[in-house]
């Protein structure tokens, strides 16, 4: 393995050759993020990260060139490329920023993805262009203040009314809300203990009745708005509503196609930490002699580097599958619970590495650290992924 | 206006670089390849010209390896219209690769012929001006600004201290210089569309190389830094030793 070059350029992780079981156009893509990444965000992140912003000025730049919903067929105006190209994206946004990240998964797989699976064709027609160029920005509204690993006691209603839908309920932890121009909306047409009259609508967020509002105090995931939306009497049309939405299961599948992103995300995160903790080391002199020459921070990179080529290798199996349609979700539990896992071990210890300059905002290690705890959160918390395999392996259920 | 670029296929600048047993050639092994950066300020300039036309046709030719399909659908995604593979084993002088390049571009009717003033593999600013030359077009290079009027080409080229205002007739071939605009990135679909986009493969030979290599060596290594002392009380000595040793000021 060549040391690291003396220019800032991130050339990536491969210590086993992953780049051949890629095709030329996967890595054509990986390789437009990166250096997108480089080029726009790598020099914005940091301030915005303390200043807790959300660098707005580059989704339209991210929709010209395809981030946004990429997996989704052409005809509606996406970039139709296969998973694992999708995951590649995931893993190259997030080198950057974990909020970068989540905002192209949200996008893609939390918004544009159930309008295209529960969606009626105009519905289709109408949004998906429009999501994937940027020019509307969504958000996903399942978690509520007291429904967060058990989605399904959710308890915002939507009843027939006025020739059409009125929404009622509170959402929370809403990534994108409140700069979202449309949200995707979980709510309960029948009784709030029955779980199978759960369906999705579409809701414009000028909506009368809607409104939403940052949550603040993050110390995680700054460069991404946070959000809790209130439906107070929101009147919808008669086709807000994604016809084929069905239950519970309609959000799960969203979550799987979410999480499998985060899978790549977490790996893209890990390969930052572990690069940037690789140029430190060998140019850090402490003792007459770089840090990277003492023990301790060799094995600190070693554990690095075994952990992101294992996780590379997993994950890119896991989009082979989703490529075939043999995906589980148990199977992009393991990689979300895995790599999320892993990368925030990495991120960790490349901070400690990076000495007293690893709590800086200039340094990236602490940034993502810090992020990861949000990954390490949502989506299915870490311990929930546990026992959705739990219950996989024993086919008994501990939730 | 029909454009022709002519695209190598060049280790990655970042790359580290290893001289090959035959102390002539870089070992290729582990290297990352790219299109030439002064080929890319040639595809964008194509590409925004027949955008801007609203008509005509982009080809990128380029002479390498089997390996320089890879490099040539890279132009492709970022827009071009199709591409030309000269198919050889090994790279040529550069007298022999204009002869290859020229053959192939006189029988294309192209008005424009655009490359990078240089390739960053071989640095020789050669294959430009000979193609010209076995062409019979006028040849401006090292351009960073340029302008078409129908059938005349006014180009600006950055000279040391000033710049240098140029006028010819089209056909021209034109090398490009850093600043002439900012290539773009492929968008997704771009890279997903390449792949249908035509490649016509010529296998050809080379002629009678003009030199030959003799050797290749690597710079030598940087004499590591010296602190001369801290804060302001160094300053002496260091305004003495850029004076005397470094004779910098």
């Amino acid at each position: 393995m060549s040391s690291p070059a003396a220019n800032s350029r991130f050339t990536g992780v491969d210590f086993y050759e992953a780049d051949r079981l890629l095709s030329e156009e996967e890595r054509a893509i990986r390789d437009t993020v990166r250096t997108w990444v480089d080029d726009n965000l790598m020099p914005i992140i940091g301030d915005c990260y303390v200043e807790g912003r959300f660098p707005k000025e580059l989704i339209g730049g991210m929709g010209e060139l395809g981030f946004f919903g990429a997996n989704l067929p052409e005809a509606y105006g996406c970039a139709g490329l296969n998973n694992v190209a999708y995951g590649l994206i995931m893993q190259e946004l997030e080198r950057g920023d974990s909020g970068v990240r989540s905002f192209a998964s949200v996008q893609g797989a939390l918004v544009m993805y159930p309008i295209f699976a529960f969606g009626a064709e105009e519905q289709k027609q109408y949004w998906l262009p429009r999501l994937a160029s940027g020019e509307e920005i969504g958000c996903f509204g399942l978690t509520e203040p007291d429904f967060g690993s058990n989605p399904a006691g959710l308890v915002t209603t939507a009843r027939k009314g006025d020739g059409g839908w009125v929404l009622n309920g509170t959402k929370m932890w809403i990534t994108n809300g409140s700069q979202a121009t449309v949200a995707i909306v979980w709510a309960k047409v029948g009784e709030v203990d029955d779980p199978a009259s759960i369906r999705g609508f579409i809701v414009p967020t000028n909506t009368p009745g809607f409104t939403a509002k940052d949550q603040k105090g993050k110390l995680s995931l700054r460069a991404s708005d946070t959000s809790e939306l209130h439906l107070q009497d929101v009147h919808l049309p008669v086709d807000a509503l994604l016809p084929e939405s069905s239950g519970i299961k309609s959000p799960l599948m969203c979550l799987t196609q979410a999480r499998y992103g985060i899978a790549w995300g977490a790996i893209g995160a890990a390969m930052a930490c572990y690069d940037e903790a690789l140029r430190y080391a060998v140019n850090r002199v402490m003792f007459d002699r770089p840090i990277g020459q003492t023990q301790i921070q060799q094995v600190r990179l070693a554990d690095m580097l075994t952990e992101i080529t294992k996780a590379q290798l997993l994950t890119l199996q896991l989009g082979r599958l989703k490529d075939d349609h043999l995906l589980t979700p148990q199977q992009v539990s393991l990689a979300k619970r895995n790599n999320v896992n892993m990368a925030t071990e990495c991120a960790r210890e490349a901070r400690r590495l990076l000495g007293a300059n690893g709590i800086l905002a200039e340094y990236h290690s602490m940034r993502h650290m810090a992020n990861l705890e949000s990954v390490y959160t949502y989506e299915g918390t870490h311990d929930m992924h546990s026992l959705i395999l739990g219950e996989k392996i024993t086919g008994l259920s501990a939730f | 206006m029909k454009i022709a670029v002519c695209l190598k296929r060049v280790p990655d600048t970042t790359a580290k670089v290893v001289i090959a047993d035959d102390g002539v050639s870089i070992d290729p092994t582990g290297v990352k390849f790219v299109p030439n950066p002064y080929d890319e300020y040639a595809i964008e300039e194509a590409i925004a010209r027949k955008t801007a036309a609203g008509e005509g046709e982009t080809v990128v030719v380029s002479l390498g390896t089997d390996a320089a399909q890879e490099t040539i659908r890279s132009a492709l995604a970022m827009g071009i219209d199709r591409g030309v593979l000269l198919q050889i084993a090994e790279h040529p002088d550069p007298a022999a690769a204009a002869a290859l390049l020229a053959d192939e571009l006189a029988t294309g009717g192209y008005d424009l012929i655009l490359m990078g003033k240089m390739a960053v593999d071989d640095s020789q600013h050669q294959v430009g001006p000979q193609v010209a030359e076995r062409l019979g077009m006028a040849c401006i290079t090292a351009v960073a600004h340029l302008k078409i009027d129908g059938g005349t080409v006014t180009a600006e080229r950055e000279i040391e201290g000033a710049v240098e205002v140029v006028r010819c007739g089209l056909p021209a071939v034109i090398t490009c210089d850093k600043g002439l605009n900012t290539p773009r990135l492929p968008a997704l679909k771009g890279i997903m569309a390449a792949k249908k986009k035509p490649l016509d493969i010529k296998p050809v030979t080379a002629g009678e190389s003009a030199f030959e290599v003799l050797s290749l060596t690597l710079p030598p290594d940087r004499p590591p830094g010296r602190i001369v002392g801290e804060g302001p009380d160094a300053v002496p000595e260091l305004v003495r030793l850029l004076r005397t040793e470094a004779k910098a000021i």
